[in-house]
């Protein structure tokens, strides 16, 4: 975890000798109109290329633009980097970035005792301040002292800054971000042209306001250069982290997801057909793969969530590799086509960027609710295969054997992702695609004793026959169908032997998926952590801990969902204690005592963000107690 | 098969194995028949021919043509027919629905399939009444339908298919009756000749649950009286020596049904049918009233860019602006930094 900068730099800011930390966890704050999103995503970036890992969360409110300065419009960006190996965006920022009360009031909990606040004093005034809920001004009542507080008037200096550009005052004041970006960059060494270069770029179309905002960047890096400050604020160093050699880019869990389905396309030799509308969090994904026309993606923005689906199907039926993406709700409406993906048996995969629900929930939060849903949530015996990411990376993997195993086993796969994994963001060492094993789909083309619903023996998958074929014309639809022919049975012998068709093809899946690996620690011992999808970081620091300080813990990390590792039940009998954090309450324990008889003890939080490592580890230490 | 030209397919050649399940006179019969015969005339090609459907009596249609077919989930099918477009473009496809499932379940996705203008025929079977579930109203029967669900009567108002078809901006829009083995086949035609999506209402009975509701003018006796073909270029005349014609009345901007040779009125007086004529095709597919005919034929046909054509394009284009893109190039997109 990030080193503790409450202790005063001991290299005094006037010799400038830049202090090393091995790293830091900063969070920007502002109000949802401030920039914050693109501050943190501009200041990771700057960091990435420097070869810091970093792990981050961008936590922002539903509404597009609450209204000015409430705290339920405050936006926040947190980039945990160092030079070590970063698995988590960090349980309490070092340092805060507050740009208006209202961020102030809703983020200064988090900060560390004796951490670093910088704050915009030009933003504070009796109008925001009883905006923000302040009966009194924290920055004269005393309420900040346990920090180290850096007071700037950012707002009066952002307009000086840009003067000479004659912008409207809003425009001026939009620049704040930059200002601030500027200085935060000079505050950690980061470089300044990638910022520059985007800067271009995104105001490609206004001259005016791309020399604003890059001299706005300029004026608060060069404020902190020549600012005397000493004490409060000084220049640190964090070095590159000790990661593999290779060629690396930063990446966010729908960008990374994106290309694996791209790339799991190609393996198997399909153009890609996604249908999807748009909903908090999956939207980006939709957004990504509406950029790779030229890759043979078919993007198709559905008129609900039901046609985005039936659309995916559609597109299977005639020989492409449908796929559609959601949140929990649309999920839901999805499931009456999904069942008949299960019966038609044809090749499917479905992301849900897991949410906060029932219902609407918490669109902008993450959670990992949906398990139960994915696994069990369908009329009739429905079982299909469901896989889950771990890290922004791990999509690309994850998204690439969610293809495999739809197109050889003829079945949808539920590929389980979530708010955090979709938007934040870290450094990824880029594969090499070459190395990858293609996976090649052969389509039927014999017309002679042709069935639909001939399988492989050995995976039970049907053929594949797409229309367009000469001879293989054939007629499927979710009436349960007879075991030889395809053609609709009611015969009640003929949907026992169906129903166990399918649920066999899918469970022998197991058989074609690894096995389950320790992720950390022994085989065997006092405890194992038990976790699945964006809880890796913070439960693979809290274990390392716990190994660290001699306790008898491990982890295990599960991917495949359903069917689960054939290993997996032998591998926890050999812990006297099974613990299962997850951000719901307790789905994945339900399935392992389900299919283990394991006293899977649960350890549940709801509250919209990441677990804390050192939640994690008060718990670790009682369970073991 | 045809001895002088053995390629050529017939109509039985499109029916399949399958023995057909409706009940003994239901309407869905002659559609189907009329169907397959369209499919010979017309020489399609089986394996490149594919039959969506919804949920619903008229949905079991696709399992008995020799074609490919999938038969999806209630009011469904355009969803499933835009993705097996969007798939293959070259598909030939044709989406058969109900007035439950098209207008009730599924009127959303019918609405936005014509809309989006996707290359496919949609033949919806209007039968007034829920046949699966065995007699409900549905949301074109008449007020005052009693039914299991309405004992007292409906008292909802009824729905035009071809009304909403063209409020939604469908290019193609025509209506036929189930009996009428002569009329049906040559419409299914103009509906597959027309590029984008083609609508077509076809009047069918449900000898079960709803048994005559459109006897007054699909009846031998009536159907000259009551029902007018509009054909495009010609005037709007039925009637048993077609006397009777349409006529606009503009101060109303509204339709009024006329007798030739009666107060001075003339065949030039008589509204000439024009199917590229939006305002014109809304009049004709509403008309309502105890002296007014049901018009059928090809309401509305003008064609406009399709759905499909335009995403093909859009492929084609970033395909010809970027024919080196591979994956390892995606892969390494934007900013990257080496580790030593």
């Amino acid at each position: 975890m990030a080193t503790n900068l409450a202790q005063k730099p001991t290299a005094s800011a006037d010799e400038r000798v830049p202090a090393s930390l091995e790293s830091v966890v900063i969070r920007f704050a502002g109000d949802s109109g401030d920039g914050m999103q693109l501050t943190g995503t501009q200041f990771t970036h700057s960091t990435a290329l420097m070869g810091t890992d970093l792990a981050t969360f961008p936590d922002f409110p539903a509404e597009i633009r609450a209204p000015t300065g409430t705290t339920f419009g405050v936006s926040a960006y947190q980039i945990n980097f160092g030079a070590r190996r970063v698995l988590t965006a960090g349980d309490q920022p070092d340092v805060l970035v507050a740009m208006n009360p209202a961020a102030l009031k809703t983020n200064l909990g988090a900060l560390k005792t004796g951490g670093t606040l910088v704050v915009d004093t030009g933003s504070f005034n009796d109008r925001t301040l009883a905006k923000a809920g302040y009966t009194s001004n924290p920055l004269e009542d005393g309420t900040l002292t346990p920090y180290n507080v850096v007071r700037l008037d950012i707002s009066k200096m952002t307009l000086e800054s840009v003067k000479e550009f004659g912008l409207s005052n809003k425009e001026a004041m939009r620049c704040k971000n930059m200002w601030t970006l500027g200085l935060m960059l000079w505050m950690y060494g980061r470089q300044r042209q990638s910022v520059v270069d985007w800067l271009k770029g995104k105001f490609a179309k206004s001259q005016q306001l791309a020399d604003a905002n890059i001299a706005a960047v300029n004026a608060g890096h060069a404020f902190g250069e020549t600012a005397e400050l000493a004490g409060d604020m000084s220049h640190f160093t964090v070095g590159s982290a000790e990661v593999a050699p290779g060629v690396y880019r930063t990446i966010t869990g729908a960008e990374s997801l994106a290309l694996g389905l791209v790339a799991g396309g190609k393996l198997a030799g399909l153009d890609i057909m996604l249908g999807s509308y748009p909903i908090t969090p999956a939207s980006t994904l939709l957004h990504q793969l509406a950029r790779l026309k030229e890759h043979g993606v078919v993007t198709f923005q559905a008129e609900d969530e039901i046609a985005a689906i039936c659309s995916a199907i559609g597109a299977s039926f005639a020989g492409a590799l449908g796929v559609t993406s959601s949140s929990g709700p649309g999920i839901a409406l999805k499931g009456e086509a999904l069942g008949l993906a299960i019966s038609t048996e044809l090749p499917l995969v479905i992301v849900n960027s897991q949410r906060g629900g029932p219902s609407t929930g918490l669109p902008t939060k993450t959670e990992q609710s949906d398990l139960y849903q994915a696994i069990y949530g369908r009329n009739g015996d429905a079982p299909l295969p469901v896989i889950a990411s771990a890290t922004p990376g791990d999509c690309f993997e994850v998204a690439i054997e969610a293809v495999r195993i739809a197109v050889k086993y003829m079945t949808p796969v539920i590929l389980l992702t979530d708010g955090y994994l979709a938007n934040a963001a870290e450094p990824w060492p880029v594969p090499d695609f070459d190395s990858l094993k293609p996976f090649p789909v052969t389509f039927e083309t014999n017309a002679e004793n042709f069935s639909p619903f001939k399988r492989d023996p050995e995976t039970l998958a049907r053929n594949w026959a797409v229309p367009g074929t000469p001879g293989t014309e054939h007629r499927i639809g979710g009436i349960e169908k007879d075991f030889n022919t395809g053609n609709i049975s009611y015969a009640a012998d003929n949907h026992q032997l169906m129903t166990d068709t399918r649920w066999n093809k899918v469970l022998g899946i197991a058989g074609d998926i690894p096995l389950q690996e320790i992720t950390q620690g022994e085989a065997t011992g006092d405890l194992v952590v038990v976790g699945w999808g964006s809880t890796f970081g913070p439960i693979y620091r809290a274990v390392e801990h716990a190994i660290a300080s001699g306790q008898k813990v491990s982890q295990i990390h599960v991917r495949h969902m359903w069917p689960l590792p054939r290993n997996l039940g032998d591998l926890l009998k050999g812990f006297k204690k099974v613990l299962v954090p997850e951000m719901n309450k307790g789905q994945f324990a339900t399935v392992l005592r389900d299919n283990y008889l394991v006293d899977a003890i649960r350890l549940n939080q709801v509250n919209g963000q990441p677990f804390k490592v050192s939640r994690l580890t008060e718990v670790i230490d009682e369970t073991l107690a | 098969m045809n001895e002088l030209s053995p390629q050529k397919l017939t109509a039985k050649d499109f029916a399949s194995d399958q023995e057909v399940r409706w009940c003994p006179g239901c309407g869905d019969y002659a559609i189907l028949k009329s169907v397959q015969k369209t499919l010979a005339d017309i020489e399609a090609d089986p394996a490149n021919t594919v039959f969506v459907s919804g949920i619903g009596c008229s949905s079991r249609f696709p399992y008995y043509m020799a074609t490919y077919g999938f038969h999806t989930i209630h009011g469904r099918a355009p969803a499933f027919a835009t993705g097996i477009k969007l798939a293959n473009p070259k598909l030939d496809v044709w989406m058969v629905t109900g007035d439950g499932d098209g207008l009730s379940i599924g009127g959303n996705h019918l609405l936005h399939v014509l809309r989006r203008n996707v290359d496919l025929q949609i033949l919806l079977f209007n039968n007034e009444i829920y046949g699966l579930t065995k007699g409900q109203y549905s949301p074109t029967s008449r007020p005052g339908t009693r039914s299991p669900s309405s004992p007292s009567g409906s008292i909802e108002r009824n729905l035009n298919p071809c009304a909403f078809a063209l409020a939604a901006g469908a290019r193609f829009v025509a209506r036929t009756v189930d009996t009428d083995q002569k009329h049906m086949p040559e419409i299914l035609k103009r509906a597959h000749g027309h590029r984008g999506a083609s609508f077509v209402e076809i009047y069918q009975n449900c000898i079960v649950f709803n048994d005559g509701v459109f006897a007054n003018f699909t009846d031998k006796k009536s159907a000259p009286e009551r029902q007018l073909r509009a054909e495009h270029g010609h005037r709007l005349t039925f009637g048993a020596s077609n006397e009777k014609g349409l006529r606009l009345d503009r101060e109303k901007v509204a339709i009024e049904v006329v007798t030739i040779g009666e107060n001075g009125i003339t065949e030039d007086d008589i509204l000439m049918h024009d199917e590229t004529d939006p305002v014109l095709a809304h009049l004709l597919a509403t008309l309502d009233g105890p002296d007014m005919p049901v018009v059928v034929g090809v309401i509305f046909n003008n064609p406009a860019e399709t759905y499909d054509a335009g995403v093909t394009q859009q492929v084609e284009k970033a395909r010809a602006a970027k024919p080196n893109a591979d994956m390892k190039e995606l892969l390494f997109a934007g900013s990257t930094w080496t580790v030593d």
